[in-house]
């Protein structure tokens, strides 16, 4: 029987979306083939967690050690190398996010098993997978095969998938001998650092102006400011903004910055990579002014402008201050 | 300090009007412009201001055809020390495995304690290459790093997780990095600076100098290929308002009224 083993991921004491998600993905894909889906789950004292995932899965391999408390690839890549060698699932899915990213490819060289990165599709032909990944920061999709024979490693797109509601499965909790011995790691986890504290708290929002790459140079930004000020909005931005010290990381919405959940999202200038756009879930209407027809945030955007930003932008913002003054 | 850098040269996409081409598997690239892969620049970066600070030397990869000595020869501007180019026919339609085999291969001629990449690059996204390197070589690794710093034999890596919260691990060296964009701020480099290095030699090396067979590289040593490409369809899709900026702009701000702002 064919079987998928889902990565449970989960970070301080909670289960991550993307592990439904891709239990859901994984749940579909079974039932395609007459196989189960089940999940590994790592951890210490996780015993609730795996209470949680009950009716998600088949069965829950369940390994409990000290020196799981806190992911660390090394020790993963252990636990799973031995459980994937004793299981041989058809497939293995991951998230592509900070743990998966870290763990995946070297799980998969260690076990040379093939592996795709960042799938946004999973179909499974026969023995042959055809799955769907993204090309140059989501301006095309692309349909990819696997050239060799499984099993096979899959590391999924946070997001990417629904999770559908489905009867709940009935579930059994297996606990598993940890592989884990107490020699020395050349890899170990010293501490998690918060996320910086900044002026404002784009969470709380309303109403968001947020820019990106069309903004071009720092000094564009007062002009971004002013209008925001003048729709009674706050400002935001994409990474590259931050990364080059144009404005702090607080200011970040997306998978590595802020989810934000205002009425109104005004995109200047941003692509819609979905690095961005991942922390737009909870947005009501997003408006989007960009050069580019074809660019993704148009895909996301509920009104959309193809424009150059700075021939409107000056508009926009004149018209909302003489409006405000009234 | 030894330090390798492995580099890539992309198309520069974010703002072009793209198509794809006849073959329908990746996309017209004549009249893009390419330079050095995002990532790779702060990964170069890094490695300089390393060099600056304890000494060593750098030396930079990249895999690729000849086009591929002009991101090579702007790292060497920037401060490298050496570039290497691996080219071979038989690396076409390498994967992300079969590229970290080649990389892996190449870095095994040289000494070193740290080996920096890009998280990913800009055009295939895999975000594998330098894990999957790290574990070829069977040194520690730690993917995502927005800050380090060295001591001693080993380095302190912060990685950037969801949400902005970073973990902090401590890693023996030798070991492999791959790091987030805005780790550093990438020195300008002017076209003097390129030709000053203009007449440095970048030496070449195939499958036979790093003692790969031909079916372990490119698409036979893969574990995947690209069947097509196509552009995603958008859903629903937005709203298109269209007119002059003034009527753009009373639309917008009825909309952003109408949600409850500019009161």
């Amino acid at each position: 029987m064919k079987e998928i083993i889902v990565l449970a991921e989960h970070r301080r004491g909670e289960l991550r979306d993307v592990t439904w998600e891709m239990l859901s993905k994984g749940r579909q894909l079974a039932e395609s083939m007459g196989g189960e889906v089940n999940a590994a789950l790592l951890g210490k004292g996780v015993g609730s967690l795996a209470e949680a995932l009950k009716g998600k899965a088949n069965r829950v391999f369940l390994v409990e050690d000290s020196r799981l408390d806190v992911f660390n690839s090394v020790t993963y890549e252990k636990v799973l190398g031995q459980l994937l060698t004793e299981r041989k699932p058809f497939l293995t899915l991951m998230g592509h996010t900070a743990m998966g990213m870290d763990l995946a490819p070297a799980l998969a060289t260690q076990l040379n098993i093939p592996i795709a990165t960042d799938c946004i599709g999973i179909c499974l032909d026969g023995d042959k997978g055809v799955l769907n990944r993204q090309l140059y920061g989501g301006k095309v999709n692309a349909e990819v095969s696997f050239v060799k024979e499984g099993p096979y490693l899959v590391t999924v797109r946070a997001g990417a998938f629904p999770v559908e509601e489905k009867s709940p499965l009935s579930t059994e909790v297996v606990s598993l001998p940890s592989p884990l011995t107490d020699e020395g790691l050349a890899k170990r986890f010293l501490q998690y650092v918060e996320a910086a504290v900044g002026e404002v708290d784009i969470t709380q929002a309303d109403i968001l102006v947020a820019v990106g790459r069309g903004i071009k140079e720092p000094e564009n930004i007062p002009m971004v400011k002013e209008f925001a000020d003048a729709v009674g909005g706050v400002l935001a931005c994409t990474r590259p903004v931050v990364d080059k010290k144009w404005l702090p990381k607080d200011r970040q919405v997306g998978t590595s910055g802020k989810t934000v959940k205002p009425k109104v999202y005004i995109a200047l200038g941003i692509s819609g990579a979905f690095q961005h756009t991942a922390g737009l879930k909870g947005a009501g209407t997003v408006i989007a002014v960009n050069k580019d027809p074809k660019a993704p945030i148009f895909g996301v955007a509920h009104y959309g402008i193809v424009a150059d930003m700075f021939k409107i932008l000056p508009v926009l913002k004149d018209k909302a201050k003489e409006l405000r003054k009234r | 300090m030894n330090i390798i850098v492995c580099v890539k040269r992309v198309p520069e996409t974010s703002e072009a009007d793209i198509s794809i081409d006849k073959s329908g598997k990746d996309i017209d690239k004549s009249g893009l412009a390419f330079d050095l892969n995002e990532w790779d620049s702060y990964a170069i970066e890094e490695a300089i201001q390393l060099k600056e600070k304890i000494g060593g030397t750098v030396i930079v990869l990249s895999m690729g055809g000849e086009d591929s000595n002009e991101p090579l020869r702007k790292c060497l501007a920037m401060g490298a020390d050496d570039a290497l180019r691996l080219t071979d026919q038989a690396f076409n339609g390498s994967d992300g495995f079969a590229t970290a085999k080649i990389l892996a291969e190449a870095i095994r001629k040289f000494p070193y304690d740290l080996i920096l990449t890009g998280a990913q690059a800009e055009d295939d996204g895999f975000g594998q290459v330098g894990v999957t390197v790290a574990r070829l070589l069977g040194v520690p690794h730690a993917s995502l790093v927005n800050r380090l710093e060295i001591q001693d034999k080993k380095v302190k890596a912060h990685r950037e997780l969801e949400g902005g919260l970073e973990e902090v691990y401590e890693i023996d060296l030798p070991a492999l990095l791959t790091l987030q964009t805005g780790i550093n701020e990438p020195r300008y480099v002017s076209i003097m600076g390129i030709r000053k290095v203009a007449k440095k030699e970048i030496k070449a090396m195939g499958a036979s100098d790093l003692g790969l067979k031909p079916e372990e590289v490119g698409l036979k040593g893969s574990h995947i290929q690209l069947e097509k490409v196509f552009f995603p369809s958008v859903g629903e899709g937005a709203v298109m308002i269209e007119g002059n900026a003034e009527e753009i702009t009373l639309k917008v701000l009825d909309i952003v009224k109408d949600r409850g702002g500019l009161a």
